[in-house]
This record gives structure tokens, sequence and C-alpha cells, in this order.
């Protein structure tokens, strides 16, 4: 396939960052620096802000809640079977008594624990693989190209599901190298167009004919210059991560029990969704909200990154409609 | 032009009387994060039919938005008030649909870019008939619209026109965009064009040719113009009227003679000495008007250009001065409350600025005296060629042709010397600038650094000859890493170069010092400087190695023309103090004149004139250098006026195919003049570059001098 | 032109033999169907564990059993599923079953996610816009697993208030309902509205957002200004000159969000109990399957290649840039 994304195409949440494909010279004579404008533009998103206050508080949550909880995911209330939400069980019990929200929980801290890992290693590797292979260009980047078309044809869920008979009973560190083994394509291809513009900047050029070696440009001058980039796609994954995750746990395919993750939850009760409903909703729940939360916040990074943003005019109408009244 | 159902209106529409647009108190302001800026503040002026009215001011003076106000084209987050009457209707408050009559019917616009201006989907003939059936569509039938837009292409000089007429317009060169885009402009007969930087996104001898269409197109429609520009040349023999503009509002007005000849506001004087002529061959004194435009966010009490200028009294923090009447003639008004000094002073126009401003000229340096033959070769390029594939094909790339971008080019710099390397886009001259830079052996000819032929370097001896040679590139905001301070921008070199730590702390303010920033300044980031200051740094980077020979991508083009100054003064400076070589290059010859002591003048990848400087501009032998010069707008009306300017039709052949024989000759107007048999020598013989005069070759076989400044 | 659309082609049927080549090799290695029937109990006798090895080539190498497999498929058989039953038989009807979600569901993704984004665009920061972001940030953080089974759930209240069951999300008709092919048909809907909108969901959002953007970079272009400075109005220069530009982009776009839809098919089969190909993988992986797997990773790579080649043909047809080519 010719194009998955334009790289630095603007766009939705999916396809990972966008914007300008690389980060704009700011203007000059501004007084702000442009981490502090950064900064500003991100308080100045409220859902963002939000949306940021979330996620740590669902990491947090997913680690401390289940201390303050009497219940713990393994043992059992024989007093209480598939019990809706009450006092005592918060979130209800499911059909063998175990309290909802220390599963719940319990999944929480696997899923999260997931997308962050996948999300930093596959980020990581995107950013190594892209710059390179967009600095060199040659065989290597040929490659990468080739094995990003191919992944759109052969969708990574599916080669995952097929591997997954391979890693039943094994630890859930496999899932974890094999879902970042397979996330990091896409943003790696954004990362080698971004390379390639920037290769193309006189910055980069003239450090090259300074005499600086290949890999110290691309350490000292091509990778900190996508920070932006690298930060938005890190976050964004986080949530796709967990959206694989879940997927593919839903059938089975992911995390194996003893283990739960919140994809586990969602596909063991999603036949009794419309009969004991507090058994899908709060794992599923969880789950929107934290993707919704990620996407959020990488939006606003997006936007505060982005010089051409123009959210700041009608935040000055509001304002001037608001002194008039 | 002869049978078509739609005319243009009788010149001067008798219907109208009185000025075809009148602005009065405009303001214009926008959001911004730094608070409101007031983009145009209290601009007043007014178009009288069939006049041209130049706007010339830097970027972010205002000329832009306030015209743009006028086709009522702002975003929605622009505050307009204050009054537009075109033909006596007040324009502001009216709707877009309302708007939409008059534009383009009465109305219209010509952008700066034309790369952009038209839309990529459709057909360059379905968007000019568009503009005309969208105010005539009851009256003209599409097919009628059709062949008028095939008749005005063919007006704006687009060859085989019919034809083109079904090319998208990315099948159009730049030129020809901008064609298309008058074309459009003028096909309702509009009682006003407004023409925004309508050339500076193009080559001179393209910008020659759409400068005459304006004109042409002046003549057929009897329009009124206004011509925004930065370029105080390009104005000077088209205008009638010239308003300057500086932090938003009109800060001198007047009749362009008046206006180029006694200036009356000290701004307009920087200006005008500030710019480098191109037919000046003595050593002149270029005005640097220091610091910046202010921010329009939070403008101080006072006039907005005292921080910049040299005649500044208490007086002119007070209150901001109004336009008042200079000279006496109510025609010529300028905003300064010390005009009457300036009147005062002996001298006129760039020399008037010269004294005021206290501009010198730079010294020589010492090793200019010695004569050129006894100093070393610092670089040499003996038949250079560099030639890229071209390939086409998806899955099996197969090559079908080559581009030659350099074919073949020989020239010696030594030591102490500048030389200007001329050519306009797609000439071959950055392509030239980077097989040098990278020091491999190339595919054709040699190279020499110092006496060094690179192509026999192994990578360390490569590294130590990268110490004598560096570069100076053309973008200010592109050459520094965002990402790191002004001391590792400038530190970078001499680590790469494995200079002690001591020695990079004792250099770095001494550089900073001497590109004129101060030292204090080490730990910002390039992100807080001005462009002007930026490519100070720049310089200062270039200048960390001590380097023999530096190489400057057009290093002052993308700055504004006040700043532009102080950047050319600095590097005459410090080639004199230093004694440093210079590989100029650039496609503005006035720079080039300014600062070379010979010149190269490239096209399709082949030189075709070199020589000292003085003798190429005064005494060009090659038709195309003649037509180069002869594009060049010089800032003086009288002279421009009576100038003859040599037009040069088409544009520039693909390097990919270069014509056989001369490569000039497609657009040559001597071969043109030729009969057959010598036209014959051109088609079939490469002119070789022969001498002409003592350090003077031109590379054609019917060479002759022809004076055009 | 045609030249350039065929070498495409050429190129697409390469990757998709890629694709599935390289799914059946890595289901070969790691399912093990004899393991799966060996858990059987009682225990099947040894000679026919024996006969069955023979049977699925267990004996070969897996590129051989491939290539077995392939030379079948050329001939229009896709051989036997392990228990026996020869898949070809079932592919037609399968097949059928996806396609028509599919087809639906992309459908009415694109003409409402384009349509959202549009105005989305056109009224930036206004409350439409707001709303249309809200809206498809939602959903694009919603799965499809956790859509379909909310979407039951609203469903049984609908019914319930109702009093009948209007929407109906078990399988894709009532099993042995009599009646006139009109209201066979009526049938159908009541059991293809929720499946069709699980799917149609997620693509709105995902084209809303790019469209939007892809919108957006064309607002601020300086062809629009050329053509309201010619006198169009600003809606009219939006619509014959934005929007037909801004279409450009989408077109690449298409390729992308039908390997969405296939991954998101799945689920909703699943949920939605449709027998479809999605339903099919996981039953294949399920029972360790090489030859289903492959069937239906043969399928999904010719989906994905055929849009992507559907989107090359419209991006000639959309962007005279390329077409010349």
């Amino acid at each position: 396939m010719t194009v998955i994304l334009n790289e630095g195409d603007s766009a939705g949440t999916t396809g990972a960052a966008s914007g300008s494909p690389v980060d704009a010279a700011p203007e000059p004579e501004k007084a702000m620096t442009r981490g502090r404008l950064v900064f500003i533009r991100f308080l100045r998103n409220k859902l963002a802000l939000v949306g940021l206050v979330v996620i740590i508080g669902m990491y947090v949550m997913a680690f401390v809640g289940p201390l303050l909880s009497k219940w713990t995911y393994d043992t059992q209330d024989y007093s209480a079977f598939l019990e809706p939400p009450y006092s005592e069980h918060i979130f209800g019990t499911d059909k063998i008594g175990t309290d909802m929200f220390a599963l719940t929980m319990r999944g929480l801290q696997k899923s999260l624990l997931i997308g962050l890992l996948v999300a930093l290693i596959s980020t990581t590797v995107a950013a190594v693989v892209g710059a390179t292979a967009g600095y060199f260009l040659g065989l290597a980047d040929k490659a990468l190209m080739w094995v990003v078309d191919l992944l759109l044809v052969l969708p990574s869920f599916l080669i995952i599901a097929i591997l997954s008979p391979w890693f039943r009973g094994k630890s859930w560190w496999l899932l974890v190298l094999m879902l970042a083994a397979f996330q990091w394509m896409i943003t790696a291809r954004i990362v080698r167009g971004m390379t390639l513009t920037l290769k193309e900047r006189e910055f980069v050029k003239a450090a090259k004919f300074m005499g600086q070696p290949a890999g110290t440009i691309i350490r000292k001058h091509i990778v900190p210059n996508m920070a932006s980039l690298l930060i938005i796609d890190a976050t964004i994954n986080v949530g796709s991560a967990v959206l694989a995750e879940t997927g593919l746990s839903f059938f089975g395919f992911g995390v194996q029990s003893p283990d739960v993750s919140l994809g586990t939850l969602i596909g063991g009760n999603a036949e009794s969704a419309t009969t004991f409903p507090w058994l899908f909703l709060f794992p599923a729940g969880f789950l929107v909200v934290f993707v919704l939360a990620v996407n959020w916040v990488g939006d606003g990074l997006r936007d505060a990154l982005d010089p051409t943003s123009t959210r700041v005019r009608k935040r000055e109408k509001k304002d001037t409609k608001e002194k008039a009244a | 032009m002869t049978s078509s159902e739609i005319l243009f209106d009788t010149p001067a529409d008798p219907a109208v009387e009185g000025p075809v647009l009148q602005v009065e108190d405009l303001h214009v302001s926008f959001p911004s994060e730094a608070g409101r800026v007031q983009a145009v503040r209290g601009l007043t002026y007014q178009v009288s039919p069939g006049e041209v009215l130049g706007i010339v001011g830097e970027s972010g003076s205002g000329k832009s938005v306030s015209s743009l106000a006028v086709m009522g084209l702002l975003p929605e987050s622009a505050r307009i008030t204050g009054s537009i009457k075109f033909q006596g209707r007040e324009l502001i408050g009216r709707t877009d649909t309302e708007l939409s009559k008059i534009r383009g019917r009465r109305i219209s616009m010509v952008f700066q870019d034309p790369l952009s201006a038209l839309t990529p989907v459709y057909t360059v003939g379905d968007q000019i008939a568009e503009a005309i059936l969208v105010h005539r569509g009851g009256a003209v039938s599409k097919s009628a619209a059709a062949k008028r837009a095939v008749e005005l292409l063919d007006l704006v000089g687009i060859p085989n026109a019919a034809e083109r007429a079904k090319a998208f317009p990315h099948e159009f060169s730049g030129g020809m965009r901008q064609r298309a885009v008058i074309a459009m402009a003028i096909a309702n007969d509009p009682d006003l064009i407004i023409a925004d930087e309508p050339t500076t996104a193009l080559d001179v001898t393209v910008q020659a040719q759409v400068l005459q269409l304006l004109e042409t197109a002046q003549e057929v429609t009897g329009a009124g113009i206004v011509i925004i520009t930065h370029d105080l040349g390009v104005v000077a023999g088209f205008a009638d009227r010239l308003m300057v503009m500086y932090a938003g509002r009109a800060v001198e007005t007047g009749k362009v003679e008046e206006i180029y000849t006694q200036p009356r506001m000290p701004y307009t004087l920087g200006l005008l000495g500030s710019i480098p002529r191109l037919d000046v061959g003595e050593k002149q004194a270029l005005v640097p008007i220091t610091g910046q435009p202010p921010s329009l966010t939070d403008l101080p009490p006072g006039c907005p250009f005292a921080p910049r200028c040299p005649m500044v009294v208490d007086a002119c923090h007070t209150a901001e001065p109004p336009l008042i009447d200079v000279d006496g003639s109510p025609e010529h008004r300028a905003a300064c409350i010390r005009t009457g000094e300036i009147a005062a002073t002996d001298a006129e126009g760039a020399e008037a600025a010269a004294e005021i401003f206290g501009a010198e000229v730079v010294e020589e340096a010492e090793i200019a005296k010695v004569p050129r033959e006894q100093r070393d070769t610092v670089l040499e390029l003996d038949h250079l060629v560099k030639e890229y594939p071209v390939n086409k094909g998806v899955v099996f790339k197969r090559r079908v042709g080559t581009v030659h971008a350099v074919a073949g080019i020989t020239f010696d710099i030594r030591e102490g010397e500048t030389l200007g390397l001329v050519g306009e886009s797609g000439c071959g001259k950055t392509t030239t600038l980077m097989e040098i830079l990278g020091l491999e052996k190339p595919m054709g000819g040699e190279i020499s650094v110092l006496g060094t032929n690179v192509s026999s370097l192994d990578s360390k001896r490569r590294k130590a000859i990268r110490r004598d040679m560096s570069v100076v590139f053309q973008d200010p905001m592109a050459s520094l890493d965002p990402r790191l301070t002004i001391n590792d921008v400038i530190a970078e070199p001499m680590q790469v170069h494995g200079y002690a730590k001591d020695e990079i702390n004792r250099r770095v303010p001494e550089l900073m010092r001497l590109v004129g920033l101060r030292p204090e300044q080490l730990s910002r980031y390039p992100g807080e400087f001005s462009g002007g200051q930026r490519q100070r740094i720049g310089i200062a980077r270039a200048l960390a190695l001590e380097p023999k020979l530096v190489v400057l991508d057009e290093p002052v083009s993308a700055l504004d023309v006040s700043i532009q100054a102080g950047v050319i003064n600095l590097l005459e400076e410090l080639k004199s103090k230093l004694g440093l070589a210079y590989l100029f290059v650039a496609h503005d010859l006035s720079v080039v004149r300014h600062i070379a002591d010979r010149v190269a003048v490239m096209y399709l990848g082949k030189i075709i004139e070199i020589g000292e400087v003085n003798a190429v501009f005064d005494a060009p032998r090659h038709p195309y250098t003649q037509a180069l010069l002869s594009a060049i707008p010089i800032p003086d009306p009288v002279k421009e006026r009576q100038r003859e300017r040599i037009i040069l039709t088409g544009d520039l052949p693909s390097p990919a195919n270069p014509p056989s024989g001369c490569r000039f000759r497609t657009r040559c107007f001597l071969h043109a003049s030729l009969p057959p048999e010598q036209q014959r020598t051109c088609i079939e013989l490469e002119p070789p570059r022969e001498e002409q005069a003592p350090d003077h070759e031109a590379a054609c076989h019917f060479a002759q001098i022809r004076q055009v400044l | 032109m045609a030249g350039f659309l065929l070498r495409r082609l050429v190129n697409y049927v390469v990757l998709a033999l890629v694709a599935t080549f390289l799914a059946f090799t890595l289901a070969s290695a790691t399912f093990d169907p004899i393991g799966v029937l060996q858990q059987r109990n009682p225990p099947p006798p040894a000679a026919s564990i024996e006969a069955k090895k023979r049977e699925l080539h267990l004996d070969q190498p897996i590129p051989q059993r491939f290539v077995t497999w392939m030379s079948g498929v050329v001939r229009g058989d896709f051989g036997q599923t392990i228990a026996d039953r020869p898949i070809t038989d079932e592919l037609g009807r399968r097949i059928g079953v996806s396609l028509r979600l599919f087809l639906i569901g992309i459908t009415l993704g694109i003409l409402f996610g384009v349509l959202l984004g549009v105005v989305s665009a056109i009224r930036q920061y206004k409350f439409s816009d707001y709303f249309a972001t809200v809206f498809s940030f939602i959903l694009l953080s919603t799965p499809v697993l956790v859509l379909g089974p909310l979407l039951k759930i609203g469903a049984q209240s609908l019914n319930n208030a109702i009093g009948t069951n209007v929407l109906i999300f078990v399988g894709e008709t009532t099993p042995g309902f009599q009646g006139t092919w009109l209201e066979q048909l009526g049938d159908r809907m009541q059991h293809l509205i929720l499946p069709t909108l699980a799917i149609a969901l997620g693509q709105i959002a995902f084209y809303s957002r790019y469209q939007r953007s892809s919108m957006l970079d064309v607002l601020g272009s300086d062809f629009l200004r050329t053509a309201q400075a010619k006198g169009l109005t600003r809606r009219k220069a939006l619509f014959k000159h934005g929007l037909r530009t801004a279409l450009i982009p989408m077109a690449t776009l298409f390729a992308f969000g039908f390997g969405l839809l296939v991954v998101g098919g799945t689920f909703t089969e699943k949920i939605f109990t449709w027998y479809g190909m999605g339903d099919w993988l996981v039953v294949g992986i399920g029972s360790q399957d090489a030859n289903i797997t492959a069937t239906v990773t043969l399928f999904v790579a010719v989906c994905v290649l055929f849009s992507g080649w559907l989107a090359d043909v419209l991006y000639a047809a959309l962007d005279p840039r390329i077409r010349v080519n």
C-alpha cells in the first residue's frame, strides 16, 4: 500500500501523531520560551487537563484501590453470588462470589501496565528504527517500508491471535513483547518521514558539513527535534496497546488465566451484559474512560505543540463575551 | 483577441467619479497568544481611477492585512473598524454574499505565492472561466466563457493557450501560474486590482515579465492598481504614488519621485540607504537599521520607529506623530516631527541616509592589496559535473533520463577574495555548493580545497579539511537547532574537532562579540532571537574553526531589507579583519555587486560569464547576463523609467533535456535576431568560455557588450 | 495510467500471497491439532491419530504443506477442517455474511464520516464542532467489544419499553421464520440494525476526524482565497474548491479504514452471533486449524488489498497530479 497515513498528516486519534511534520521553529521576538508556551496552551485545554488527571487517578486507583478493599480478587464471598452492586460489594459479585471491584482493579492493573510498557518499548524502537532508516535510507529503509505495508495486509491482531496457542501458559511478559513487536511500525514510518524532512533542514546539514558523525547527528539533532511527536505518539500508543490487549484477551488470545485483565473480564462477561450488566459495565467503563482520557491528552498535546493551533481565537472571543455580560 | 462575445468595458468607467478606493482610519486587530495584535492602526489612503499606488513595508507592517481587509477576506477573528469605500460604497459591514458580487468583478486580487494560488484539481482554463461565469453566469454560456479563458491566457502571454488551458496547475511553472492568476484578475475588467507581493516568489527574469504584464493589464482594463511590496525597486518604475508603512501605519506618502529623492521620514531614509545598488560601482556605505520592528501587541506611546531611529529626541516618545505635509507639498506627507531637519541636509536619498545613520564604507583587507595571481588558491573547481537519474515506475524502477544539474563548471577562489555565484532557481548553483561541501569524489571533474584534491581523501583527512571550510545557510530559522542553546550551537564545531573545554569556553564569547552579539545571551535558545541575530549566530558558528573559506548560501535573502544591510556589513568587516575568502551564492545581483570581487553567472548547469565584478556588471558580454541585469529594478524612479528592459520569453528549459549547442539559445534575444546561418552555429556548437577582456570570460559565439544599467 | 494501476494490482497480489504464506506458516508452526485431539475424552486410538496426522500432512515440512494447500486453493479447494469438513462448502456462505456487514458499514461510515468531518471543520470551535469532536472521541475510545454489548443492553431496554422485540441481537435471521419475502426482509432488518451500527459508528468517528483535519488544512489554503477573490461566496468556494481537494487524502485512508473494519468485524460477528469469516477465525484458532486460519487470512488480505487498489484508483481519479504520472 502506498500510504497508510501521510507522514505528518494532521488527523484524528487512531493514527498517532500529526500536526506539523516537524517541530516548527518558533516565531522570533516571542518573549515566552517554547516550553512555557506549550505548557500554557496545554493547561488551557480543559479536556486534556481532565484527561491527565483521570489517567493519573486510574493508575493510582489500580494499585492503591485493592489495598482499601476488604475483598481480594482471589477470595470468594460464598454468601453473595451474582449480586448487583450494594454496600458490601460496591461493584457487585460474579457467579462464584468474587468481588467485582477487586477483580476489576486487578484487571485494570494488568491492562494499564501492559499499555504503559508496550507504549514505551514500541515508541523507543520506532524512534531508533525510523530515524536510522530515514537517515541512511537504503536497504534497511526498504525493508521497513515493506514490513509496514505487509502489516497492513496482515493485521497484527491476526498474527498475535495465530501465535496465541504458543504463549498459552507462559508469562504475560511475552504478550507485552508481542504487542510491542507489532506496534512500532506505524510510528516508525512517521518518524522516518520526519527524519527525511529534518535531514534537509539546514542545521542538520550544518552539522554534517562540520564533520559530525551520523550517529551523533541522529542522537543530538534529529531525535530531540521529534520529541513532541514522540511524546504524543507514546501517549496515544498507551491507548492503542490497551485496546489491542483487550481485543485479544476478549477471545482468550491475550492475557491467560490465572492473570486477569480488562479484556478477559469484558470477554468473559459480554454474554451476560444484558442479564447481569454490572459484570460487564464496570470493566468496560474503566476501559473506555481510560482510553478516552489518553486520547484527550494526546489531542491536547498535539494542539499545544502545534504552532498553527487556533484555539486561542475562540478563547478570546469567549473572554470578551464574558466581559460584555 | 478578436472575436469575443465578452468585451472589456471602455477604459475608465465614466459612471463613477472620484477615487475608486477610499480607506479611512482603518484599524484591524487579531487575537494572539500574547494579546491583541494591532496589525493596522488608523490607515487612510485613496486610489484614483487608473492610478498605481505602491505600498511598501517590511513583514508585519500591516500592508497585506490592510488589502485583505479591502477584499473582505480576513479571517473571522479579525476585528475591523474604520471605513473602506469602494466607488463611494461602504464595504465594511457587508455580508459575504454582497461582497462576493464585487470581488472578482470590480476589485480583483493577485496573491504572492502563485504555486498554491490555484486549486490543484481543476484545469487552469476552467478556473479562469469560473471567474467569468460566477459573475455573468446568466448572460454568458459555458463555452463562451471557456473561449474567453483561452483568449485571456493568450493575452497574458501563455504560448499555445488553447492547449494549455486544459492543463492542471501543477503542469504550469510558477511564472505561468502567476500569469493565470492575473488572467483571472482581469477577466471581468475590474476597476481596482490589488497585487500583494506579486513577484516576490519569482525569479528576476520572470519578475520582469510579470511586472510588464501588470502594466499591460492596467492599460487594458484602465483599473487602479495597488501594488504591495517590500522591494523598493519593484515599485520605482511602476507606481505613481507611494505609501510607506511601518508598524501598522502609513509613515510617509507621496509621489514616487519625491519619496525616492527627498525622503522625509527616517525610516524611509533608512530603507533607501540599506539597499545595495546594482548601478553603483564604487563601494557604497550600506545603512543598517538597528533593532527590530516593534511588537504590535503592546505598543508604547510615541513614534513606533523611535527605538531604531538615529534622530530620536525626547519628544518622539511622548506622542505618535501624525502624517503632516512636508516641503509645503500637500501630496507629500510624512509622520515625523523632525522632517524639517532632514530636509535641511545637503545630500539626497541614499546619501542622506548614510550621513544621518552614520554608515561607513568597510575598509579593504590587507590581502586584497596583493595581486590576485600571487595569492593562494583556496578552492578550485575543474569541469565539475553532477547528474541525477530520472526514474520512472513504481514496482520496477527504470532510468528514463538524466538531469544535468551541473554540466562541467570551472572556477577558482583565491585567498581573501569573494566570488559571487549567481543564477536563477534551477541553474545548479545549490547543487554546486552541495558538491563542494560534501567533499566526496565528484561524478566528473575535480574539486580542490586549499590545493588538496578531494577525490583522494580518506575520512580522516576529509574531516581535517572541514576545519578550513565552513558554511552559512540561507534560512536563519532552519539553520540553528532549536533544541540547543546558542552556546552549544557555536561550540558544536569545536567539539567535533576535539578542542579542549577551556579553549571552547574562551572562544564562544569571543565569537559572539565578533559578530556583534552580547555573550550574556549565550544560554538562550535560537527561538528567542530575531532573524538577523540568528544569521549572526550562524556566522559565529561558521567562524568557530577559523576557516579560510566560508561558503555563503543566500545568506541575506531571507531577511528584511533593513536587517539585510547589517549582515552584509558584518560579512564585509569579517572578511577584511580575518582575511576570509567567500563563495557567495545569491540570486540578488545587487547584493553580489556590493560584496563580491568576482562574479560567475550560471545558466542551466554552466557558467556562461565570469570575471571581475565591475567588468561583468558594466560591460556584460553574454545575452543572459544582460537580460538578468536589465530585469533587476533599480530603486530610482527616474533611471528606472528610462531604462530599456530586456524581457526574456518563456521559462527555463528542463535540465533533464537541455537545448543542443548553446543552452540559452531557446530564450536568447540575440539568437532570435541572427541570420539563419549564424543561428545554426548556436544550435550546433556549444560556445566555449573565451576571454573577452582581462579576467572576463563569456561563453557566447556572438558575444558583444551591451550596457543595461 | 492503466499501466500504473495494473502494476499496483500485481504488487498487491504478491503482498496477499506473502501474507497468506506467513499466516499459514505461523499457524502450522504453533498449532498442535493432534494435542487437541488427544485431550478428547475418551482419547482416540493411536491408529486414528496416525491417520489424522497423515491426513493433515503433518508429516511433511511446512513449506510443502503450504504448496499442497495453495495448489488446492488455485483449483478452488481450500482443504479440509480438522473435523473433516471441506472448507470450500462453508466459505461462500460465510463470505456472504461478512461482506453484507462490511459493505453496509463502510458505506455508512464514509458517508456520514465525511459529512460530520466537513461540518466540524467549517464550524470549527463552535458548538457543533465540539459536539462532533466529543462524539467521535468517545466512539474511537469505545472498542466494538464494548460498543456491541452496550448496544445490546440499549436494545434490550428499548424492547422492554415497547413491549415487543423490535431489535434482535442474536444471529442473522430468526430460525424457522416463515413469511412473505417482505416479512423475511423485515426480519433480516431487525437483525441487521445493531451489528451494522456497531460497525458503522466506529467508522464514522474514524473518517470524520480525518476529514475534519484534511478540511481544516484546505480552509487556510491560498487557492480557497483565490476562489473567493474571484467572487465565489465562502460557502460556494468551500464546497466547490475546498471539499473537492480535501477529499483527496481521504482516498488513501480508505484502505486503512478497511483493515480496521475487518478486525472490528470479528468482534461484531462474535457478539451478535453471526457466522461470518471473523467468527470462523476464532473457531479456527480455537480448534488449532491451520487451513481455516489461512483461508480467513487470505480473505482478509484480499479484502484489504482490493480496497487498497480501489483507493489507488480513487486517488488517481481525484488527483490530477497523480493521474499524469
